[in-house]
């Protein structure tokens, strides 16, 4: 079949497949496609976005380049102030709320018993489902005429009164601390037992056999075990709970009075709302210190226990 | 004894915890069952209904663009994910197994990548997508989700590929197939664990996204699910209760319907992606 082929063709039919042979070659061809994605629509907004920040450009004007004076406006900024404070709290009680919780429940599922399969399919919907969806059924249950939660404290006689919960500051954010909770611990619920059953049961015999008590098993075998996988879920929560958004957005909208307003939010209504793309790409920023200190402190903590 | 022990210690927290984490799904299917008349009547017990009704699932289906969002979000999470899956899977083919220069440092690249949270990431991006001539349409989304999509499939596969052992490849090779006849026979059907999972979950996390379709999207019939919902059915102070949480459910079903037919996977994914 081959010798029907022109010559010249033949040649470069072979060269082709002595390219295609090559690691080299053929490497960069593969990684080509992934790569032209990401240097497009992430590595290049990524440093566009640092751009615009340096600039007053608005939705539809490049603007010019003005320094930092949109971080120097953000500093003395009320709103963006609150903002900071709302985001450490939010991310800082959220995050511990549902490590805690989550490791109890991971430690409540590593047994074995009746059912387990299901409560183990049925503890993830949370984090399945869409959370935008969520956010609306948490919007119904914080309802302030209807809600749920009030009719059921009402009912065991601990308030006379609707509850406003998301007309207050203070009650507002537990309200959303509360949600967010809700959707993470199964995340953390289910890396942490991924952790949980790679510890070799034999650990556990021989610890009791020296004497060791249930606390003392958990903080000498359990504990240094789950640490590197407790790590990876704590920083990925992290990560994305400074950097939420659609909860906030569908249910407070940064409200009452900004109380609510992380960097995500007051990025978007200054950015996208008010067309100022420079001072939102410049609120946006803030986030990237948090990631680069929790990555930081991951990969400190994780080398050391290598 | 020991069972008031295990009662306290295990079922009863157990119990709390299903009780906290489910009772969310379980008022979305009692609000859109229930009538108008007992949903806004305080005097009754809210958590059930003697009379339930259909009239809100009617009104969302034909009186809202639920339907054609549901299409919209199935479009584009089915875009988006192929085009993630088969340009990650090449990826991670050549940077786990093909090992040539620079591979090494490219990994760690694109797992640095797959920590950028969107939110840094919309502002210069409604820049990029407007320019590109792609504001309000589909394709935005197609073309952004894979941001977060490609370094989660790329990771997840290496993991897969470092499992399947290298002499299986190295022996097509000496047997005389070529490089891509080892991908395509060989390598590519013992990955099929990783690749479903893969599937599945760059579908779900399609399905969920908000923020990049609230930015790039702003007409009415070219929404999603999740920001249609959101956007168009939250009314001012008239709220719809009952569409809107017929909604939730319906928007969770596809994601849910995945989810519950691949646990495993699913499992899988998400602590395999954890452990590397």
């Amino acid at each position: 079949m081959e010798a029907g082929l022109p010559h010249a063709a033949r040649g470069r039919a072979a060269r082709l497949g002595a390219l295609v042979e090559s690691r080299e070659v053929l490497g960069w061809a593969l990684v080509t496609p992934a790569l032209a994605l990401l240097l497009v629509f992430l590595a290049y907004p990524f440093l566009l976005g640092l751009w615009l920040s340096l600039t007053d450009s608005r939705i539809a004007d490049p603007g010019r380049f003005v320094g930092l004076e949109n971080f120097r406006y953000l500093v003395g900024d009320a709103v963006f102030r609150l903002a900071v404070f709302n985001t450490l709290l939010y991310a800082g009680v959220a995050v511990a709320l549902k490590f805690v919780l989550g490791f109890a429940l991971a430690l409540l599922v590593n047994r074995q018993f009746w059912g387990k399969r299901f409560v183990r399919a049925a503890m993830l919907l949370p984090w399945i489902v869409p959370t935008s969806l969520s956010a609306l059924v948490f919007y119904w249950i914080y309802d302030s005429q209807f809600s749920v939660l009030t009719w059921a404290l009402r009912a065991l006689g601990l308030v006379s009164r609707p509850i406003n919960y998301l007309g207050d500051p203070d009650l507002a954010r537990a309200s959303l601390i509360a949600a967010n909770v809700w959707r993470g611990v199964p995340f953390f619920a289910i890396g942490l037992l991924a952790g949980l059953q790679t510890v070799p049961r034999e650990l556990y015999e021989a610890a009791q056999m020296d004497g060791a008590g249930r606390w003392a098993q958990f903080r000498f075998v359990t504990w240094p075990l789950v640490l590197p996988v407790s790590v990876v879920v704590t920083v990925f929560s992290t990560i994305m709970t400074v950097g939420d958004f659609q909860l906030i957005w569908i249910v407070t909208k940064g409200g009452p009075a900004n109380a609510t307003h992380l960097f995500g939010t007051l990025a978007y209504q200054r950015a996208i709302q008010g067309g100022f793309l420079g001072e939102g790409a410049a609120v946006a920023v803030f986030v990237l210190p948090v990631l680069v200190a929790c990555v930081a402190l991951a990969y400190r903590t994780l080398r050391r226990e290598d | 004894m020991r069972g008031v022990a295990r009662l306290v210690g295990f079922h009863l927290p157990l119990g709390a915890f299903l009780l906290f984490l489910l009772f969310p799904f379980y008022w979305m299917l009692v609000t859109a069952l229930k009538p108008n008349r007992d949903l806004y009547n305080l005097s009754l017990n809210p958590l059930w209904t003697w009379s339930p009704t259909l009239d809100h699932l009617h009104r969302l289906l034909w009186d809202t663009h639920f339907l054609l969002w549901t299409r919209n979000t199935l479009g584009i999470s089915l875009g988006a994910t192929a085009l993630s899956l088969a340009t990650g899977l090449l990826a991670a083919y050549a940077i786990g197994r093909l090992r040539f220069r620079g591979s090494g440092l490219l990994g760690i690249a694109i797992f640095l990548t797959y920590l950028v949270p969107p939110v840094i990431l919309f502002v210069p991006l409604s820049r990029i997508v407007s320019a590109l001539g792609l504001w309000d349409r589909p394709a935005a989304l197609v073309l952004t989700y894979p941001t977060f999509l490609v370094p989660f499939c790329v990771w997840l596969l290496l993991g897969y590929f470092r499992t399947i052992p290298q002499e299986l490849e190295d022996c097509a090779r000496v047997d005389g197939a070529s490089r891509f006849q080892v991908m395509r026979y060989v390598t590519f059907p013992l990955a099929l664990p990783g690749i479903l999972s893969c599937l599945i979950f760059a579908f779900t996390l399609s399905w969920n996204e908000y923020l990049y379709a609230l930015v790039f999207l702003s007409s009415t019939d070219q929404k999603t699910v999740p920001v249609g919902l959101a956007t168009e059915l939250v009314t001012g102070d008239v709220f719809q209760w009952g569409p809107l949480m017929a909604g939730a459910l319906l928007g969770s079903v596809p994601v849910a319907l995945v989810y519950s037919l691949f646990v495993e996977h699913y499992v899988a994914a998400l602590t395999g992606a954890l452990k590397e």
